[in-house]
């Protein structure tokens, strides 16, 4: 029995930090297939959680995650204007986007609340237990006892690989990331997919961020993503651009953050800075053996 | 001439947007700008113990990344290389006591570069050997790092006193000469001579030539010039990691002489930004860094002084970045294109995907 909820408390651990990285992993896989890496997800999850915190702060926990998803979408359409419209190089536009908002999410948040702001308390995502769902035992809990995000992840997934894979506009939308020149040549509006599916992308990463503030950490600090955005992008390749491939890559990182728990609340005394290190570590180590045997969208990047 | 131009037009517009954008949240904006201009500028001392002493590092990282994205590597990993060089030569400088100067600090210097150097390593391999792309593993290991650093002086590296996550002062031997008067270390002369001997490098050896002919197309250069590529690529990636490594050897040997937590307040990142600003010329760079290193000792003072967050200044770098950017995107691109999708008016096959 002791064993029996350990195991179900990791578990359960693990979905709730592995949820935001399916979420922003996921609307980074529709950007990436139509051709544009966005490497200013980190930001753009930053500007997300902020605009949680304040539209919670404001309006209660769902205004919240809208404004997260509206501010998403804005960010990623700045980028698009740029990395698309202009045509400006993807990563370097990427990178300047994550500084940009780092510099606005500080600023605003320190104009909001004053510098000493970390105490503060905003209304979050309650956990909803599916009813019989969440009976099931060990698994139950874990992935049918939490707060919504997780539930609109799962959701999220079938959607999207049925709009990538079993759509017109999916096809249009591969087509783009593979190859621009044909697909416009056979009257794809190419860009308008790819800013398209940029903006997308980018609603995903508010959300996700909506989901780190108001149902992982219940408050926000600066630059508290810390790298997850670059992690989600590292998932993105490990999931194969594929929706069911991310879930997976996303929970491997999860059960790898959730073990520095469960460690350490069996005692073992090891530095907890090598459990800070296993997630990233493992995700490099599983990019060395999944990259080998799979192709990024060819005009991924141009 | 043009690039010189388009910086400070790119500066000038990150400066108003600054402007801008306080005066839009409410801060005094005139006391801010003011003492931004106060704390980089407003005296020698400013200049040199907060300015320059801030660009030295930003100088040399630039340079780093430079070298890499010459040569069409894409090194996002600066900050971790330049922590594992700190790592190093802390490490190294706690051993040298009674050396004579040079050799200490040469010593420290060479350890951290090749920390720096072995950092990289990894991301090289991963690429030849599996094809995963240096992007996302140069900035994966950033955060194994942070966590690496913080082990360290934390345990094996940590003070003898066993309080305070920092380790103990480096030997007195291992340390850079000072600028009498002034917190200016020799790395200064460092990164400037760095600068110069790149500019040799990339404008006047075969290997800087190969290195820009890899960088602006890998398989036009192995069918034309029978290049390796790979080869090319792996070497910018290595020297760039080394002068990152290197760039935190000399923070720890001029500035901090010891280890902690948040030495760099993202150097890696800013460096970036630095060297896109630079145009990746190595006499660019420098300017650039020193620009850099003025802004951000600037943004001490806007906080100090004015109450104004200094985390804002990243948003006059993201503007910098990128209308250096936009100057420099090729044909089709640029403002024309982004007028064009102002304007709504994309001919197909114009806007080359």
């Amino acid at each position: 029995m002791d064993t029996e909820v350990l195991v179900a408390g990791f578990l359960a651990a693990a979905v709730r930090v592995a949820t935001p990285l399916v979420l922003a992993a996921t609307g980074e896989t529709i950007t990436e297939r139509s051709g544009v890496i966005n490497l200013g997800l980190e930001g753009t999850m930053l500007a997300g959680a902020l605009a949680a915190t304040l539209g919670a702060t404001a309006w209660g926990p769902w205004s919240g995650v809208a404004c997260a998803i509206v501010a998403g979408m804005l960010l990623a359409a700045v980028f698009a204007l740029l990395a698309v419209g202009a045509r400006a190089d993807q990563i370097i536009t990427g990178t300047a986007i994550t500084l940009a908002a780092f510099g606005l999410t500080g600023t605003i948040y320190r104009q909001a609340y004053g510098s000493g702001g970390a105490g503060l308390t905003i209304p979050t995502l309650k956990s909803l237990a599916i009813p019989g769902l969440s009976q099931i035992p060990v698994l139950g809990s874990a992935l049918f006892d939490q707060p919504a995000p997780t539930y609109l992840a799962l959701l999220a997934m079938p959607i999207v690989w049925w709009v990538l894979f079993r759509t017109r506009l999916g096809l249009a939308l591969r087509a783009t990331g593979e190859g621009a020149a044909m697909a416009r040549a056979a009257g794809v509006r190419t860009n308008l997919i790819r800013s398209g599916a940029t903006v997308v992308g980018g609603g995903f990463a508010g959300l996700a961020g909506a989901s780190l503030v108001l149902a992982q950490v219940g408050s926000f600090t600066e630059g508290m993503t810390a790298g997850r955005g670059y992690v989600a992008i590292a998932i993105v390749v490990l999931g194969r651009w594929h929706p069911g491939g991310i879930a997976l890559g996303a929970l491997l990182f999860g059960v790898a953050t959730a073990l520095q728990f469960l460690l350490q609340t069996l005692g073992l005394d090891a530095p907890y800075q090598l459990f800070l290190m296993l997630p990233y570590l493992l995700t490099l180590f599983a990019l060395a053996g999944a990259v080998g045997r799979v192709r990024a969208p060819a005009d991924l990047g141009r | 001439m043009k690039a010189l131009g388009w910086a400070v037009a790119a500066v000038t517009l990150g400066l108003a947007v600054l402007f801008a954008g306080l005066k839009g949240a409410g801060f005094d904006a005139e006391a801010g700008l003011g003492a931004l201009w106060l704390g980089a500028f407003g005296s020698w001392d400013a200049f040199t113990s907060s300015t320059l002493v801030r660009a030295v590092p930003l100088i040399l990282i630039g340079l780093g990344i430079s070298v890499a994205f010459r040569g069409g590597a894409l090194n996002i990993g600066a900050e971790g290389q330049f922590y594992a060089g700190a790592i190093a030569a802390t490490w190294v400088g706690l051993h040298l006591a009674g050396r004579p100067a040079p050799i200490a600090i040469g010593a420290l210097l060479l350890a951290a570069a090749i920390a720096g150097l072995c950092w990289v390593a990894v991301p090289v391999w991963l690429k030849l050997r599996f094809g995963v792309i240096e992007v996302i593993s140069t900035l994966l290991l950033n955060f194994v790092a942070v966590s690496l650093v913080s082990f360290m002086v934390q345990g094996p590296l940590q003070e003898r006193g066993r309080i305070y996550p920092q380790s103990e002062a480096i030997a007195e031997t291992a340390r850079l000469p000072l600028l009498p008067g002034s917190r200016l270390h020799a790395g200064f002369v460092l990164a400037v001579a760095g600068g110069l001997v790149l500019w040799f490098l990339f404008a006047k050896t075969l290997w800087g030539f190969r290195l820009r002919v890899v960088g602006m197309g890998p398989r036009a250069a192995e069918v034309s010039g029978r290049i390796d590529s790979q080869r090319v690529s792996a070497m910018a990636l290595l020297l760039s990691g080394a002068i990152a490594g290197l760039a935190g050897g000399v923070e720890v040997s001029g500035v901090s002489y010891a280890l902690f937590q948040n030495l760099s307040p993202g150097y890696g990142f800013t460096g970036i930004a630095v060297a896109l600003l630079g145009g990746l010329h190595p006499l660019g760079v420098v300017i650039a860094g020193i620009l850099f290193g003025a802004l951000e000792a600037g943004a001490g003072a806007m906080q100090r002084d004015a109450g104004v967050p200094a985390v804002a200044v990243y948003v006059v770098e993201a503007v910098v970045i990128i209308v250096a950017l936009l100057a420099t995107v090729p044909r089709g691109g640029g403002w024309t294109g982004l007028r064009a999708v102002v304007r709504k008016r994309i001919a197909p096959g114009k806007a080359a995907g």
